[in-house]
This record gives structure tokens, C-alpha cells and sequence, in this order.
């Protein structure tokens, strides 16, 4: 048997063979672990809305799984937004795929002024809605997503009940391996996270004026967050993606009408 | 039936004496990505353990009926399937970890631990001495990874496995983090500082001259 193991028939079994029992054995994992897999994300999502939300710390301590689902059926409500007009679309928020919107023709379109590199835009954005235990509108949380230096940064932007000032901007993933460690990745850091707390998207004329921005002065200000020293490329990312996504081509609309009362 | 000293031999010896890292400095690719924590740096030793063991069991199974002509493409297409289904349970129990792994557990396809077992040690050796081979080297790493990682952690940003020792000014305490630590250089210095303390307890495993 041995001896003609190189021949070429025996060549061609042992690997037809082989690749047939791999394939059937990595599908096979693939396949019972994409339930758990998938669960897994969503729960993660859904951790860092809460966190975006200030209602729970993932840094005091692990959050058990069921404080995340329970805490976020409690409070968070998914509702899908037409981003042309601003008003609320129809379907399922909780299981709308934006990504995968974005990908098919039909339900995306093309941004004409894509500072933020998000190549193409599903016609509808999902955003959540946070109430506190009366049932009062809290916090609009609004996800955006832009490209920093090596990678597109996905972050949940949370707004109080006015639609102008900031509680917290929380980035939850990344492509690839992610932003520099240290530098960009400073952008998960909690110290500076807590810069955005207070700050104000609009100013009084209602124009977009939030800068991340290296000149103190300006930091200082309502409406200024001090960009991250050794990542100006990140920073400039994130202002891309905040002046992307709440602009025209974003949720301005859906904002807009919001401000003036249309949100119940 | 390998007797009792050989197989310690085979488990124990590649944590000093035949250290894949510091002797043959394979796996540094790796070592200098994952150990800036000590959670990631045990989460690759683990999933590079799995991956060797279990590719030196399947490559020894088969040693016998492995054509000599495609013998790498073989071992390549087990290893490859075995770091697919590690990095989909990683995902699916350890989601965290993965994510903060995120390619390095798809590049233990290329690490040249797996591939140098399987090939010098696997194709001749019966399955379960190559399993035990696969553990032993598996240690071997880690116990590098771990000895840096614990370095890295505890002085670049003052805590082990997330808890913190060394209380940080940042955070009010009195430690000064040392940056460089955080950054994947400062493994090349730490590994080549434990090579040099290997080889001066052990001075045979320094290289001839000339």
C-alpha cells in the first residue's frame, strides 16, 4: 500500500478525500455556531446602545447577558427612519439589516458628498429611541459610521430629548484590525468619550457646529471636542463621519422635523 | 508505546530546552501582535495549542497514506480548517477575545509552529506522541506569550487580566504607564531579553560562530 501511495490515482483520492471530510467538517461548525455567533453581535450591539445610553458601564464590570436584554427591552425602542423625508418608514427596526440594505441598488442610494467613505447609504437608518421608567423620551441614539485611518469606525451617537446636546459618542467596532492602538484607538478611551458629554450638535441659527478640533479655544467651547493628540487622521474621521451622517445626505431631515416636535 | 520519560520529554521540553520562540524564533509574528494583554496573550496560547495538537493527531492519522508530492497542501489544508472552526468558537464563546484578536487567530494558519511540527515532527511520529508534541510546543508559546504579556500588561498599563496593581496617574494613582510597552516593539525587546536569559542558563543552545 505504501509503495504506490504517490502514485497518481492515490494522489488524487487522498486529496478529493481530504478536502471533501474538511469541507464537510468546517461548514459543519460554521453552520451550528452562526446562531450563537449571531446573538453574540447583536447583544454586543446592544450593550454599547446602552452604554451610549448611560445606562450601564461596561467598565465598572462585566454585564450579564440578561441585565443587557432585559435593560434594553425595558428601555430602547429600534424605529426605522426614511432619510429623504425624515419621517418614520415602515418595517422591523429590530431586525433591519443597514448594512445589507446599503449593499442592494434598490434600497440604497449613492451619497453625493461622501466625506465619510461610506460608499453607499440604505435609503432607511435605524435609530433608538430611549425612554426612562415614565415612558419620557430620554435619548436619540443615532448610529454613524465613517472611515479614521485604517478602518471604518461604527459608533453610536447619543443625544438628549432637545436633538442638540450630546451624551456620549461610543465606538463599538471597527474593520480590519482596527485604529492604531494608543493613537486613533484612543477613540474608545472613556476620558475622552466623557468630552463629548454636554456639548451642542447646532448652534443658534440650527447650523451643524460640532468641531473635533486641535485649537483649545475652540475645545473649550460648547460646541468644540478636543481632537486626539498623534491621531489627527482618526479625529478628522469622526468629524467627517458626525458632519456625514447629520447632514443632508444623514439624518438632517429626520433631526429637523424631530427638533420641531415631531418625535412622540 | 512511548514510555513514560520520552513522553515528558516531548511535553516539557519545548517550554525551556527547545522553545519554539526563543530557540528556533518561530511564532514571533504573533507573539510581538497579541501580548499587550494577558486575557489575548492566554486566548492564543490556547487557540494555537488546539491547533497544533489537533493538526499533528490528524497529520500523524494519515502520515502513511500522505502523497510525498502534495504532502504541504495536505498539512495546509488541515491546519486551515482546524484555525476556521477555533476562530468560529472563539466567536461564538469568546466573543470579546475574538474581536480584540480579530485576524491573528486566522493567521495561526502561518504560523510557523504548526507548519514546523507537522512537517519535522507529525509525518514520523505516531499520533499520540505528535499530539503530546503538538501540547508541549503549544506551552512552549505560551509560556512566552505569557511572560511578555504579563511584562506588557503589568508596566505599560498597570493591571493583569484587566485588574488593575499598579494604580495609574491617569486614573489618581501614583504609576507613570510606560507607553512603549503598549506598542508592539517593545516585545522584540522583551522576547530577545529572554532568549539571552535562556541562553546564558543554558549556553549550549547558543549558536556556533562562523
Amino acid at each position: 500500500m505504501a509503495s504506490n501511495k504517490d502514485s497518481f490515482g492515490r494522489t488524487l483520492f487522498v486529496v478529493v478525500g481530504l478536502c471533501f471530510i474538511c469541507s464537510v467538517f468546517v461548514s459543519t461548525a460554521a453552520v451550528l455556531l452562526k446562531p450563537t455567533q449571531q446573538e453574540n453581535k447583536l447583544l454586543d450591539k446592544q450593550k454599547y446602545i446602552l452604554e451610549a445610553a448611560g445606562l450601564v458601564d461596561t467598565r465598572a464590570g462585566e454585564v450579564s447577558k440578561t441585565q443587557i436584554l432585559e435593560t434594553y427591552d425595558k428601555y430602547v425602542e429600534a424605529k426605522l427612519v426614511d432619510l429623504k423625508s425624515g419621517d418614520w418608514a415602515e418595517g422591523n427596526a429590530d431586525t433591519f439589516d443597514t448594512e445589507k440594505a446599503a449593499r442592494s441598488p434598490e434600497t440604497s442610494f449613492k451619497p453625493e458628498n461622501d466625506i465619510a467613505s461610506v460608499k453607499r447609504v440604505a435609503n432607511k437608518g435605524v435609530v433608538y429611541l430611549v425612554r426612562d421608567d415614565a415612558g419620557a423620551l430620554q435619548t436619540v441614539i443615532i448610529p454613524v459610521k465613517g472611515y479614521g485611518l485604517w478602518s471604518t469606525m461604527y459608533a453610536f451617537l447619543a443625544v438628549e430629548s432637545d436633538l442638540n446636546t450630546v451624551r456620549s459618542l461610543v465606538y463599538y467596532d471597527f474593520t480590519g484590525s482596527g485604529e492604531t492602538p494608543g493613537l486613533g484607538g484612543e477613540v474608545q478611551n472613556p476620558k475622552w468619550i466623557a468630552k463629548w458629554q454636554g456639548k451642542k450638535l447646532y448652534d443658534d441659527q440650527g447650523n451643524l457646529a460640532i468641531k473635533v478640533t486641535k485649537n483649545p479655544a475652540v475645545a473649550e467651547s460648547v460646541h468644540g471636542v478636543d481632537a486626539l493628540s498623534g491621531a489627527t487622521l482618526t479625529s478628522n474621521g469622526v468629524q467627517h463621519s458626525l458632519d456625514f451622517w447629520l447632514g443632508k445626505e444623514g439624518f438632517a431631515r429626520f433631526l429637523e422635523k424631530a427638533r420641531n416636535g415631531g418625535l412622540s | 508505546m512511548a514510555d513514560a520519560k520520552e513522553l515528558k520529554q516531548v511535553l516539557t521540553g519545548p517550554i525551556i530546552s527547545n522553545n519554539p520562540i526563543a530557540l528556533q524564533i518561530l511564532g514571533v509574528c504573533s507573539a510581538l501582535a497579541v501580548t499587550s494583554k494577558m486575557e489575548t496573550a492566554l486566548v492564543m496560547t490556547i487557540a494555537l495549542t488546539a491547533v497544533t495538537a489537533l493538526s499533528n493527531l490528524f497529520i500523524s492519522m494519515i502520515r502513511n497514506h500522505i502523497p510525498s508530492s502534495v504532502r504541504i497542501i495536505v498539512q495546509m489544508t488541515i491546519i486551515a480548517s482546524l484555525v476556521i472552526v477555533v476562530d468560529q468558537v472563539l466567536q461564538a464563546y469568546a466573543y470579546d477575545v475574538a474581536k480584540q484578536l480579530s485576524v491573528f487567530v486566522g493567521l495561526i494558519i502561518t504560523n510557523c509552529i504548526v507548519m514546523g511540527r507537522a512537517e519535522a515532527y507529525a509525518m514520523k511520529t505516531p499520533p499520540m506522541m505528535s499530539f503530546m508534541d503538538g501540547i508541549g510546543n503549544g506551552l512552549g508559546y505560551g509560556a512566552i506569550l505569557l511572560s511578555v504579556g504579563f511584562v506588557r500588561e503589568l508596566f505599560g498599563n498597570g493591571s493583569l487580566f484587566g485588574v488593575e496593581i499598579l494604580s495609574k496617574i491617569s486614573d489618581g494613582g501614583w504609576y507613570q504607564p510606560n507607553g512603549l510597552l503598549l506598542l508592539p516593539p517593545s516585545a522584540f525587546f522583551l522576547i530577545a531579553a529572554l532568549i539571552w536569559i535562556i541562553r546564558t542558563i543554558k549556553p549550549e543552545q547558543v549558536e556556533a560562530k562562523g
